[in-house]
């Protein structure tokens, strides 16, 4: 009796279920792995916000499908010397609010992520020392010192213009209702439901726009955001899990799309922070290498990502140019992983702690790993920690080995420098070469990419061939999956969703 | 009357006092520095996480730390979220009508099938119809949430169609549509609590049954209809009342899971995504607004009693 109760009563509320499924195409829906942080180009640092901003911040330079530079605001650049940079901006940008995107804006922009207490944007663009007006539709720009990584910051967060008057007027609170000179103006939020944009008359390349409102909705739970695609309540998620592939590709009205990414998951060793990096695995490279070589990557792969991710031995993709071809992950050796230990002087099993964001496929990646390395004479302990946690533990060195990933930047020196210069912020095990140091600090300074790549070449060859700092283990995917009345979608490595030509039929 | 709720009232605050030292202690426990996270890929410039602990004051001592909060709490200013940087007493403010509605329907359902199914096992004691109640309020209380929410959105939104998978319509803006994203989420809260009420009512009404009051009913005549509703079930529910209302208190401190499962932007999600981003304002203003929720209630029952049982008045 109840059952039948329940059963009529969702029965009649489905009508309006069905009513709403078949929203005109005036609104795209995008279903986002979690909500956004701050939406202020400035303070802002999570990756699901930068898709976000990609419908409301127009950057002076964009990358293409290609990892090409390619001008967004601006409309060209030219360096006068290696230390100064001339930039041309397009004429005619404006605001949402109405306001001219001119060079004294541009400067204002550039000098609030220089210098905004609390920037993330310092860090990516500190090298600049001084933004000058040339005229009103020209910038320079200083640097303290030669930097090839530098041009490529512009085509993120870092590059992206805010209206001076708006942000003077918000101050802190500007995230609060960013005013930007994007190809969606923003209209409201609503704290872990949704953001809502809607088409800015304005905006400068509007032919290229197709689709009134976009609403972002961040759904945590994988299984639900699916459901929502499948059932119609999205038009677009912004990432599905790669077990789920095939029940969408089964899927006639569904659509995904999967491409490499700019990152990579990997294992950081504990190698100087702390006295928990004074163990046999922390102090002889020769043990390390036989851990590395315990371990099969594809057959991980196989395992836990259905063999969608790309092993690998190196921080750069293939698809970049600075990707050196011929330094590829070592195949399963259990034997000579044996002799190493030998070798080393190792007598019983070689204990060795690995820490482990808590996800359900990170940790059955540990547990793989750990059945691997146990035939060649290790006893790997897991230890997984809620993510806030193992950040601040790594960051302390309160750890042996730390399965961790990065999103990846375009320029090679975004995905290494931090991590293995003996200054990187996020060099979290403390590696120091002097070797390493020089030539991380001389690739940023060359521009040839030939050139620059041999540089690379040989901190692989130093860092990880032979000091064996960290374990790149594959570069994942972004897997977006769209309904099929969504055309024009193109996919760029760095796994924004860019508004332009996307139609909903 | 009014000194005693004078004398009342002047014990809230210091529960309440006390209340907020708990919290801001018991969150310094948390692992994890609130800068390193709120930096996360950007933690690299040492210089920027020096400036996010001064500007949040996590470089002070903790006392100076609490008393800044505090201070500003009297006020009525909760401070702002750190994340998202909105005002906490705004969050929690839109996201108190959510959390309430959720809470109401969750209740009606569980009442009324939680109820009757146990007036009914009651009455039908060791027959099949008692058997296959308490196995149904035993699947709803062991049932976890989230996969009977995995569940209904797989059937009723991929397979069906019929309701929205998740998300959330105010009520004011489209009250079908709103219906339609709640009944899903409250039914699997009300069924958890369906399951408890039976029981509870069941056992309540089993011992009312047996009372020489009821014997005396029947004895007079009465229709059994009339012995089991009007005089056992009106002594059997005051238990099950004191019960409902703590569970109605439990659900408006927000249902963490359902409401991650649905999408539900309510008191549970919220807090649970402020304790994942070490949001420490807002895990404050949620717990502290929870909490004086349920002084106040308390309070509220209090006077209700003392109005409606004189002799409570001269204690």
């Amino acid at each position: 009796m109840i059952r039948r109760t329940v059963f009529a009563a969702l029965a009649a509320l489905s009508l309006t279920a069905a009513a709403q499924a078949q929203a005109p195409n005036q609104t795209l829906r995008i279903g986002l792995r979690e909500d956004p942080d701050i939406l202020d180009p400035t303070l802002a640092r999570t990756f699901v916000g930068r898709i976000v901003f990609a419908s409301l911040c127009d950057k002076l330079f964009d990358i293409n499908e290609k990892l090409e530079i390619v001008p967004q605001l601006a409309t060209g650049y030219a360096w006068e010397d290696p230390k100064t940079l001339r930039i041309a901006l397009r004429e005619g940008v404006r605001f949402h609010d109405g306001e001219p995107m001119d060079a004294e804006a541009v400067r204002y922009s550039l000098n609030r992520h220089l210098t905004m207490s609390g920037s993330f944007r310092r860090g990516e663009i500190g090298i600049a020392e001084a933004v000058e007006v040339v005229d009103a539709k020209t910038i320079r720009i200083r640097l303290k010192s030669a930097s090839s990584p530098f041009l490529s910051q512009l085509t993120d967060r870092a590059g992206m213009i805010v209206s001076p008057k708006a942000a003077e007027a918000a101050g802190r609170n500007f995230g609060s209702a960013p005013v930007c000179a994007g190809p969606y103006r923003f209209v409201e939020r609503v704290a872990q439901d949704r953001i809502v944009v809607e088409r800015f008359a304005g905006y400068w390349d509007a032919a290229r726009i197709h689709i009134p409102r976009i609403v972002f909705q961040p759904i945590p739970d994988n299984t639900v955001r699916l459901a929502n695609l499948q059932s119609g309540a999205l038009e677009m998620v912004q990432t599905i899990e790669p077990d789920d592939v095939k029940t969408v590709e089964r899927n006639r009205r569904l659509k995904v799309v999967s491409y490499a990414e700019l990152g990579y998951q990997s294992i950081s060793y504990n190698l100087g922070n702390g006295p928990r990096a004074n163990t046999p695995f922390g102090r002889d490279a020769r043990i390390r290498a036989a851990f590395e070589l315990a371990i099969d990557r594809q057959a991980i792969n196989q395992v836990v990502y259905e063999g969608f991710y790309l092993p690998t031995a190196q921080p750069v993709p293939p698809g970049n140019p600075y990707h050196v071809p011929g330094f590829r992950p070592e195949g399963r050796d259990v034997a000579r992983a044996r002799a190493l230990l030998r070798e080393a002087g190792v007598t019983g099993p070689v204990q060795v702690e690995m820490t482990i964001p808590n996800n359900p496929d990170l940790r059955q990646v540990g547990e793989v790993i750990q059945a691997m390395v146990k035939e060649a004479g290790f006893e790997l302990k897991l230890n997984a920690m809620e993510f806030a946690s193992s950040l601040q533990a790594a960051n302390r060195g309160d750890f042996e080995t730390y399965l961790v990933a990065w999103s990846g930047r375009v320029d090679p020196d975004g995905n290494i420098w931090t991590f293995s210069h003996s200054g990187g912020g996020q060099n979290d095990g403390k590696y120091s070469n002097p070797e390493v140091d020089r030539l991380l600090d001389e690739a940023r300074a060359v521009t040839d990419v030939a050139a620059r790549r041999e540089i690379y070449a040989k901190v692989w060859e130093i860092a990880l061939q032979r000091d064996r700092h960290r374990m790149y283990l594959w570069h994942r995917k972004n897997i977006v999956a769209h309904s099929a009345r969504l055309t024009g979608f193109v996919p760029v490595a760095d796994g924004l969703i860019r508004p332009q030509d996307l139609r909903l039929n | 009357m009014g000194i005693w709720l004078l004398r009342r009232l002047g014990q809230i605050i210091p529960t309440l006092l006390i209340l907020s030292v708990l919290i801001f202690g018991l969150q310094q426990l948390m692992p994890g520095d609130p800068a390193l996270i709120l930096a996360g890929e950007e933690r690299g410039d040492p210089v920027v996480l020096a400036q996010i602990r001064a500007e949040l004051f996590l470089d002070r001592p903790l006392p100076e730390q609490y008393l800044r909060w505090i201070s500003r709490v009297v006020q009525g200013d909760f401070g702002f979220s750190w994340r998202i940087r909105e005002p906490v007493a705004a969050l929690i403010l839109t996201k108190l009508p959510v959390t309430f509605q959720l809470a109401v329907m969750a209740f009606l359902i569980a009442v009324v099938i939680g109820v009757p199914a146990g007036i009914v096992s009651a009455v039908r004691r060791d027959t099949p119809v008692d058997w296959a109640v308490n196995g149904m309020a035993l699947f709803g209380i062991s049932t976890p949430n989230f996969w009977l929410g995995i569940m209904m959105i797989l059937l009723f939104s991929v397979e069906l169609g019929w309701l929205p998978p998740s998300g959330y319509v105010p009520l004011t803006e489209d009250p079908w549509q709103s219906l339609a994203t709640t009944i899903m989420p409250a039914f699997v809260l009300g069924s958890g609590i369906a399951g408890v009420l039976m029981r509870h009512t069941r056992a309540a009404m089993l011992g009312a049954l047996g009372q020489d009051y009821v014997r005396t009913a029947r004895a007079k005549g009465l229709g059994e209809r009339a012995v089991v509703v009007k005089h056992a079930l009106r002594n059997a529910l005051i238990p099950v009342v004191t019960l409902g209302t703590i569970e109605f208190g439990r659900l408006l401190a927000g249902a963490v899971l359902t409401e991650q499962i649905f999408t539900i932007p309510g008191f549970g999600k919220l807090i649970v995504d402020a304790v994942f981003n070490r949001d420490y304002p807002v895990v404050q203003g949620v717990v502290m607004a929870t909490a004086l929720i349920f002084v106040t209630l308390s309070l509220v029952a209090d006077v209700l009693y003392m109005a409606v049982n004189p002799r409570l008045r001269t204690a």
